[in-house]
């Protein structure tokens, strides 16, 4: 069984393997840095009938890809985990309908898919799956929608806004020998800094990605030094600055090794972004593709993922709520 | 000269109004509910007529003009109609505009699909 072995961090006894992965992304997210690592680039208006269909789709895509690769039967699989930030997630659920097996629904906005490794992780090692699927996704048009503005209204955004990626990624979760692992994790709190500007998520979010980092470096007696990367979600430029300053603080400086999703998925300079990609699809398409394979090829052995989520409603945010954050840890190791 | 007192007045309204986008944190609808309250509250005073006498549409074609054209209405209506002008005369002068944007909206809407910007 797994042991706690701090105030939020789970070591498993078993390390559960992360089997295969798959993503699949639109194209603006296929013409960045990353583009040649998906598994899958589709047009991100036309995939499906419209962006919600479209995304429905992708995130069904990353599941099947992950699939093939280890020429796995989806009857195979014991339970589905999924999330998105459409409203009532339904992204995953209709895509996961399909399968027709055990599904849980999850919802940490961008950080769903670290949640949903933990709950897959927890729920093998507690021998009640024995393989399970995890995938989640977002899409720019579909988010805009839903958070923002419509897309017809053309308005401009702001200077720190981030764009959400259009992508998603999936990955099958089981006991094979040989794959990267989940040796440990730690599950974030809900960390309120009484941020309020919606076109600035990655401040509101920074705190949250510090203190779980810190929280799980204390309790696995590690630090920087002790992984080739340490990864955050979608933090984008100016919310990585924070984050870094904020572990400055505390004494982490030597942090050559970490970086952001965010920052990875997009070219800044280059592509017309803001500070960079965000959303749930971008921690998990990140993941799935670059960093699996960097993984899967042992040119990374120790990765600490840290996907950030902010947990705000478009509802809350017109009744001037704060912006609460999330982040949780995952610690793979190959 | 007209064109130039057109565009300099147009352009101003428009100026001010991406300084506020830039700098604050209103969002583009409450910009434009500033803007028509703006028209209302200058018309009202006398402040916004010397200005579409000099400009015409650059400063009726900016939504504070639609201000304008609502308390312009409804002061004539009053005169007009009396106390149920008050509450007819606002719509009335401003029915062909939002007609136009009702209708050309949704033939608009009809030929044509939103992208994703790229």
């Amino acid at each position: 069984m797994a042991k706690k072995i701090g105030p939020q961090t789970v070591k498993l006894r078993t390390p559960v393997a992360i089997e295969s992965t798959g993503s699949v992304a639109g194209t603006m997210e296929g013409l960045g840095p990353l583009g040649s690592y998906f598994d899958l680039i589709v047009d991100e208006d036309n995939f499906g009938d419209t962006f919600e269909k479209t995304e429905i789709k992708m995130h069904s895509k990353a599941i099947e890809i992950a699939l093939q690769k280890i020429e796995a039967e989806s009857d195979s699989i014991d339970l589905f985990v999924g999330g998105d930030l459409l409203n009532q997630i339904v992204a995953a659920t209709f895509a996961i309908s399909e399968y027709s097996r055990p599904y849980w629904g999850v919802y940490s906005a961008c950080a769903s898919f670290a949640e949903s490794l933990q709950i897959a992780a927890t729920t093998i090692e507690a021998g009640v799956a024995e393989r399970c699927s995890v995938s989640v996704s977002s899409h720019f048009s579909s988010v805009e929608r839903q958070y923002r503005t419509p897309l017809e209204q053309g308005s401009q955004s702001a200077i720190t806004s981030q764009r959400t990626v259009t992508a998603s990624g999936g990955a099958i979760i089981g006991q094979s020998k040989g794959a990267p692992t989940i040796v440990s994790f730690t599950t974030g709190k809900i960390v309120d800094f009484d941020c309020c500007d919606i076109a600035d998520m990655g401040t509101a979010m920074a705190p949250a990605a510090a203190h779980t980092i810190i929280t799980h470096f204390l309790a696995t007696k590690t630090s920087f030094k002790d992984y080739d990367l340490v990864v955050t979600g979608d933090l984008a430029n100016l919310g990585f600055n924070v984050a870094k300053d904020l572990l400055a603080s505390e004494g982490y400086v030597d942090i050559g090794n970490f970086s952001d999703c965010g920052k990875l998925v997009f070219d800044t300079d280059a592509q017309n972004v803001g500070q960079g990609g965000s959303g749930a699809g971008c921690s998990a398409s990140v993941f799935c593709s670059y960093i699996y394979k960097l993984l899967d090829s042992k040119q990374l052995s120790r990765v600490l993922f840290v996907p950030t989520g902010a947990l705000m409603s478009p509802l809350t945010s017109f009744q001037d709520g704060s912006i609460p954050a999330i982040a949780h840890a995952v610690q793979i190791a190959r | 000269m007209n064109y130039l007192w057109v565009f300099l007045v147009g352009g101003t309204l428009c100026i001010i109004a991406q300084i506020i986008v830039d700098n604050t944190k209103y969002v583009s609808g409450q910009i434009l509910v500033m803007y028509v309250v703006a028209g209302v509250v200058l018309t009202a005073l006398g402040l916004y007529e010397p200005l579409v006498e000099l400009a015409g549409s650059g400063a009726t074609v900016p939504l504070t003009g639609f201000g304008y054209s609502l308390v312009k209405g409804t002061f004539s209506a009053i005169d007009e109609k009396g106390f149920i002008g008050i509450f007819t005369g606002g719509l009335t002068a401003t029915s062909a505009g939002i007609c136009a944007a009702l209708v050309f909206g949704y033939l608009a809407s009809s030929v044509v699909k939103p992208k994703t910007k790229i």
